[in-house]
């Protein structure tokens, strides 16, 4: 819902912190998800991973999250999908050019990521093209997966 | 300027040191000179002397000619297509390419099929949205972003390989641009953007139409201190308007354009509307070229682009030179060398 959205870009600070607990007990529960297989986890997960953060940033489910770099304000709801900033069309509102009753995500992403613990840092970083066949899984798994990977 | 090495038209120049590319563009540009580039209105036809007939007005004022690719998401001739015909003459034009209606698949073929036919400059755009043009109907592809879009080209230029690592035997060798807007919210994020741009691989900017001169050195102060200047080229869009009605129209139609009141009052008051629009352009192209950073002007006079020969040489910013055109080298007048 885009006042839910709106709410969520003005407290990514808070979140972001609701986030970082979330990921450690994932971290946590890694090596009972690895042993019964994270494969029979995607789709309950992935189910209620898109109800929370469908109500809370309007999720698309992209299966490769960026709300942590983009100030919890979801890309994938631009009508560009635009994952590097704004387009040149942002009208002087601060609206989209495509869908004029809507604040700009970019806009939004600027605004939140300033509230957030790295400041907009990380939306200096260029995000890769969207892997499509990610679509509909779960990032959060994908997060904790590599996150155990990375630790191991 | 003519170049030493100059080749038979339709051929490619030498690859200079630190050159990436074997086009006129880049050259001029690298030379330090004050590139003036333009923007060709793709026809609605098959006819390939619509093309040339379109190019022939600029013959002598500008350095490189775009080939939009679906402008506005309007229905055209493909900007592949209108390349091709242009460098077969040997000019140089500039291939837009728009993530809108291509996935990666069809747009990495396209880079390297426009780099065989010989075009040397390729432009990284997002594109409108399906719903600003004339088939509202279609599906937007939206596969990449300008920014993805540079680093695969870069990739493949560079890395000599797709997005999916698969080895290419010639690599494409290409300027590569983008687009900016420094006259749209959010502003301070601006210069950021375009130094994530410049990291993806842009090596000149064509930024959207300037009717706002401290806007653009606010940003360009910004884009210094960021240190870009050394690393890309800023061509800045200007063009004439052709009334006031013109720029009221421009305004609030087409996205990401900005005309400040002062710009359409003036406009209002004018007695002779499309002449005082050329001057006001002729005065931006004045102080433009006056900012530090600014590496020439990217003239867009859609349907006036009888206007654009009148703009460049009243405002002098070639100096005497003539840019590259068929037959140029033809004419007794011109011959003077450049390296």
């Amino acid at each position: 819902m885009y006042a839910v959205r709106r709410w969520s870009v003005r407290h990514a600070r808070g979140l972001e912190a609701c986030y970082a607990l979330f990921e450690r007990a994932l971290g946590v529960l890694h090596p009972v998800l690895a042993r019964v297989g994270y494969r029979r986890f995607e789709k309950p997960v992935a189910a209620v991973e898109k109800t929370v953060k469908g109500f809370l940033f309007d999720c698309r489910m992209c299966g490769q999250c960026v709300l942590g770099e983009t100030g919890m304000s979801c890309p994938m709801n631009c009508p560009k999908n635009l994952r590097n900033g704004p387009c040149g069309g942002v009208r002087a509102s601060g609206h989209c050019e495509v869908a004029p009753e809507m604040m700009c995500v970019w806009v939004d992403a600027v605004a939140g990521s300033r509230r957030m613990r790295a400041g907009d840092r990380a939306l200096h970083a260029v995000q890769f093209a969207v892997d499509r066949r990610l679509e509909g899984r779960s990032s959060w798994l994908a997060a904790a997966r590599s996150r155990a990977g990375a630790e191991s | 300027m003519r170049f030493e090495d100059e080749p038979v038209p339709g051929y490619p120049l030498p690859i200079l040191p630190g050159h990436t590319s074997p086009g006129r563009l880049e050259r001029v540009l690298r030379a330090g000179a004050f590139a003036v580039t333009t923007e060709l209105d793709p026809p609605d036809s098959a006819d390939p002397e619509d093309v040339y007939r379109r190019a022939r007005i600029f013959d002598g004022c500008v350095d490189a000619i775009n080939a939009t690719d679906g402008s506005g998401a309007n229905c055209h001739m493909s900007s592949l297509a209108v390349c091709a015909l242009l460098t077969r003459l040997g000019y140089a034009p500039v291939m837009q390419i728009s993530c809108r209606d291509r996935n990666r698949i069809a747009i990495q073929g396209d880079i390297l099929g426009g780099a065989a036919m010989g075009v040397c400059n390729m432009l990284c755009l997002t594109g409108d949205f399906v719903s600003a043009g004339d088939h509202p109907q279609a599906r937007p592809v939206f596969d990449l972003d300008c920014m993805t879009l540079l680093e695969i080209g870069r990739g493949l230029r560079d890395g000599h390989r797709f997005q999916s690592g698969r080895k290419v035997t010639f690599a494409p060798r290409v300027f590569f641009g983008a687009a900016e807007n420094p006259f749209a919210p959010p502003f301070d994020w601006r210069p950021f953007r375009l130094a994530k741009k410049v990291a993806a691989g842009a090596q000149f900017i064509q930024t959207q139409y300037c009717y706002d001169v401290p806007r653009l050195s606010q940003f360009m102060r910004k884009v210094d201190d960021l240190g870009l200047l050394d690393r890309v080229f800023i061509l800045v869009g200007v063009g004439p308007l052709r009334s006031a009605k013109a720029a009221e129209w421009m305004r609030s139609h087409v996205p990401g354009v900005h005309i400040p009141d002062a710009i359409v009052a003036r406009m209002a008051g004018a007695a002779n509307p499309p002449a005082e629009g050329r001057r006001l352009c002729i005065e931006l192209i004045q102080e433009i070229r006056e900012i530090r950073g600014v590496a020439g002007v990217h003239v867009m006079a859609y349907r006036q682009e009888e206007a654009v020969a009148e703009v460049i040489a009243d405002s002098g910013v070639l100096a005497g030179r003539v840019p590259w055109h068929p037959g140029r080298d033809r004419d007794p007048r011109h011959e003077e060398t450049a390296s």
